[in-house]
């Protein structure tokens, strides 16, 4: 087991909003291993992309952030913002849904990845643009000398993502952290990205986050996983486990929810997620828990080793041996 | 295709072209001509649901619009409940109309946000001045999709992403339609919301008897709910069939590497499982390859793909499909 890179502690975001403060994440702990691929799942709003973003120092001033992010050692939270420009797209780089949100529309791409690369590091121009246009390669664009003096525009969707993954990986960062990277792609594309991103963490050894709410996304390409529910890691497992043996029962319910073949009605998870500006007291999924009792609303529940994986249910037990 | 000889279908497509025209990029004089469907042919039998899959910009929103003729087709025939629609007079396609809905993919963009929900629910019904108040057909139309009767006064606002799909089910259910196209109905929902929904289109279709034309990217959800599937590429219906069949014995290679592409959610079974990666991305329909659309991406293409063009063909399987070189 490898040590890890990232090391998130008591993490929580509150939000300053009209209608009050909005607790986003409420004190997560995550571990990423070096060259790890990490999966995080969960339902929308969940908190996934706000820990990240925090971990990042990309959110907003209405964003208070308490609790500890230790990248190789070095502490993030409260760092200041020229501390976090040195520390992004250098050791720690962040990708999204939308490729063309990333990308300068009136910069060549070749242009934008040298840009990246003489950030952090002292190349000369002939140098950096020769190592953009490896960098395309690498990320599996043809003729990449002649695609690196073109504009976002001329790419379609798959091609702008890789753009996007070649400037993010430009400084050899240690964690590549990937937000929906392939939500709006179609699968045929998806599968090439996948492809690229597992290229990355394999050939370079960077350690990857994948945000996503795709569990065959994860069953293909991951191998921990950590399940957020209402601003918490509400479990975290190697990948077998997640899937035989859900200790959650979010993670029940989420997988019990899927389409399968020969099974005739689905099985929804009733109810919905809490408001977020007023989390109810205990347990946030009790409301919609089959598993749910009294005690479930009186105190936070928080990780525990179940088995071989860590849950945050008090009836993690009985969960596991629920049919 | 269903038998049509005892049963004659819902809806029957025929030959379906949508080109849209637009003005060239450069602001030239040329016209740039979208083919964004091209001779598609279908049937839908009453009580059945069709499955319309392919990748973003193959057409399937585009029939689905050309069917409720949301907008005009180039050329081809639509017939609904055996009449033609290009040949019916405003005042019984105005009657064909309410027997045929949609169901958008965006909750939030479809419901009018100072409309009550009740409201929104009887707009069809006043629209179609269909007389009378409806208060009573709207608190059963709620209680049909899962809401409850004091639902009706609230707004969209203060419902979740899949309530709000419900009301826009509720709305579309106003006028008792035959034919509901459901455009992606599912798409913006978290999947255990999306489970709920899903299970709602199949109980409704058990009691009330209609039909659905179901689109959507997400194969899994066809393959639960489409009794038939069709497949398309950039414009065209590559294969077309009984959706256990399509699943289990794709013979076009273009459904065959759809298929292989998406994940399982399962690891031992996904990493065991070959995949076909297709190079490339789909080319533009404004200038679609000759021949076989899919031959720029596909591993078998031949001479004879790129000079004449495939038409569908029935398989020994019982689907359709338009390769020269099909899946055994
Ligand atoms: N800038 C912001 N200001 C106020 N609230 C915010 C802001 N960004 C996010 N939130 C809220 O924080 C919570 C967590 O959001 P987050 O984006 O992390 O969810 P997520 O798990 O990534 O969901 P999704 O799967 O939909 O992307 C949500 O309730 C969201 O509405
Ligand atoms: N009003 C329009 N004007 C010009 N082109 C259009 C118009 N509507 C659709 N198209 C084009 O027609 C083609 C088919 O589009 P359509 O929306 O039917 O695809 P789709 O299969 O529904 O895709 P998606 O999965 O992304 O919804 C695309 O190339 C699209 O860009
Ligand atoms: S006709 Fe040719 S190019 Fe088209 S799918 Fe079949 S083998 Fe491939
Ligand atoms: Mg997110
Ligand atoms: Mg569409």
């Amino acid at each position: 087991m490898s040590a890890p890179v990232l090391e998130i502690r008591d993490l929580t975001v509150t939000f300053t909003t009209p209608l009050g403060p909005l607790a986003a994440v409420r004190g997560i702990d995550l571990d990423v291993r070096a060259g790890e691929m990490l999966a995080v799942v969960g339902e929308s709003g969940s908190g996934k992309s706000v820990s990240f973003l925090a971990a990042m120092g990309l959110l907003p001033k209405t964003a208070t952030i308490t609790g500890s992010v230790l990248l190789d050692g070095r502490q993030l939270v409260g760092a200041s913002s020229k501390e976090l420009r040195a520390v992004r797209g250098q050791l720690m780089s962040m990708i999204f849904q939308d490729p063309l949100s990333a990308l300068n529309p009136v910069h060549r791409v070749g242009d934008q990845i040298a840009e990246m690369l003489q950030a952090h590091q002292k190349l000369s121009d002939k140098a950096a643009k020769a190592r953009s246009v490896d960098l395309l390669e690498i990320v599996g664009i043809p003729q990449s000398g002649d695609r690196a003096l073109q504009y976002p525009h001329e790419f379609s969707g798959g091609m702008r993502q890789r753009v996007v993954i070649a400037i993010a990986i430009a400084n050899s960062p240690k964690v590549l952290i990937a937000d929906e990277p392939t939500t709006a792609l179609d699968v045929t594309v998806q599968a090439q990205i996948l492809e690229v991103i597992q290229k990355v963490q394999k050939q370079f050894g960077t350690a990857v986050v994948l945000i996503t709410h795709d569990l065959g996304v994860v069953a293909r390409v991951c191998e921990r996983v950590n399940v957020m529910y209402a601003g918490r890691v509400v479990e975290r497992a190697e990948i077998g486990d997640i899937f035989d043996a859900p200790s959650h029962p979010y993670t029940r319910g989420l997988l019990a929810s899927l389409p399968q073949a020969g099974v005739e009605r689905l099985s929804p998870i009733a109810g919905f997620p809490p408001n977020m500006l007023r989390p109810p007291a205990g347990c946030a999924f009790r409301a919609r828990c089959p598993h749910a009792v009294a005690e479930c609303g009186e105190t936070l529940p928080t990780l525990r080793q179940i088995g071989a994986s860590h849950s945050a249910c008090i009836r993690a037990e009985e969960v596991l041996t629920s049919s | 295709m269903t038998d049509s000889s005892k049963n004659p279908p819902l809806l029957s497509v025929q030959g379906l072209v949508k080109e849209f025209h637009m003005r060239s990029q450069r602001g030239g004089r040329r016209k740039r001509v979208v083919q964004a469907v091209t001779n598609v042919s279908f049937e839908v039998a009453r009580g059945e649901t069709l499955g319309l899959v392919g990748e973003s910009g193959s057409g399937k929103t585009t029939v689905g619009r050309c069917v409720l003729r949301l907008i005009e087709p180039t050329s081809g025939t639509v017939t609904f409940e055996g009449r033609d629609l290009a040949h019916v007079d405003v005042e019984e396609m105005r009657n064909l109309r309410r027997k045929m809905q949609i169901v958008f993919q965006d909750p939030y963009a479809s419901l009018d946000p100072k409309m009550t929900v009740g409201a929104s629910i009887a707009e069809p019904l006043v629209v179609q001045g269909v007389p009378g108040n409806h208060e009573e057909k709207v608190v059963s139309l709620l209680e049909l999709v899962g809401l409850a009767a004091d639902h009706a006064r609230r707004f969209p606002h203060e419902f979740s992403g899949g309530q709000r799909q419900r009301i826009g089910v509720a709305r579309a259910l106003a006028l008792d339609p035959a034919l509901i196209v459901l455009d992606e109905p599912v798409s913006a929902l978290d999947v255990s919301i999306q489970a709920g929904v899903v299970n709602l289109f199949a109980d409704l279709q058990a009691r009330l008897g209609m039909s659905y034309v179901f689109i959507a990217h997400d194969l899994s959800v066809v393959r639960h709910i489409a009794d038939r599937v069709a497949v398309m590429y950039l414009g065209k219906i590559m294969e077309i069939g009984p959706a256990e069949q399509v699943y289990e014995h794709p013979t076009h290679p273009y459904t065959k590497a759809l298929l292989s592409a998406v994940p399982v959610p399962n690891p031992r079974v996904e990493r065991q499982r070959s995949r076909i990666m297709l190079e490339g991305d789909v080319p533009s329909p404004v200038n679609p390859p000759s021949g076989c659309r899919f031959r720029t991406r596909c591993w078998k293409a031949t001479e004879l793909c790129a000079t004449v063009e495939p038409v569908l063909e029935m398989r020994a399987t019982g689907q359709l499909s338009a390769c020269h070189h099909p899946e055994a």
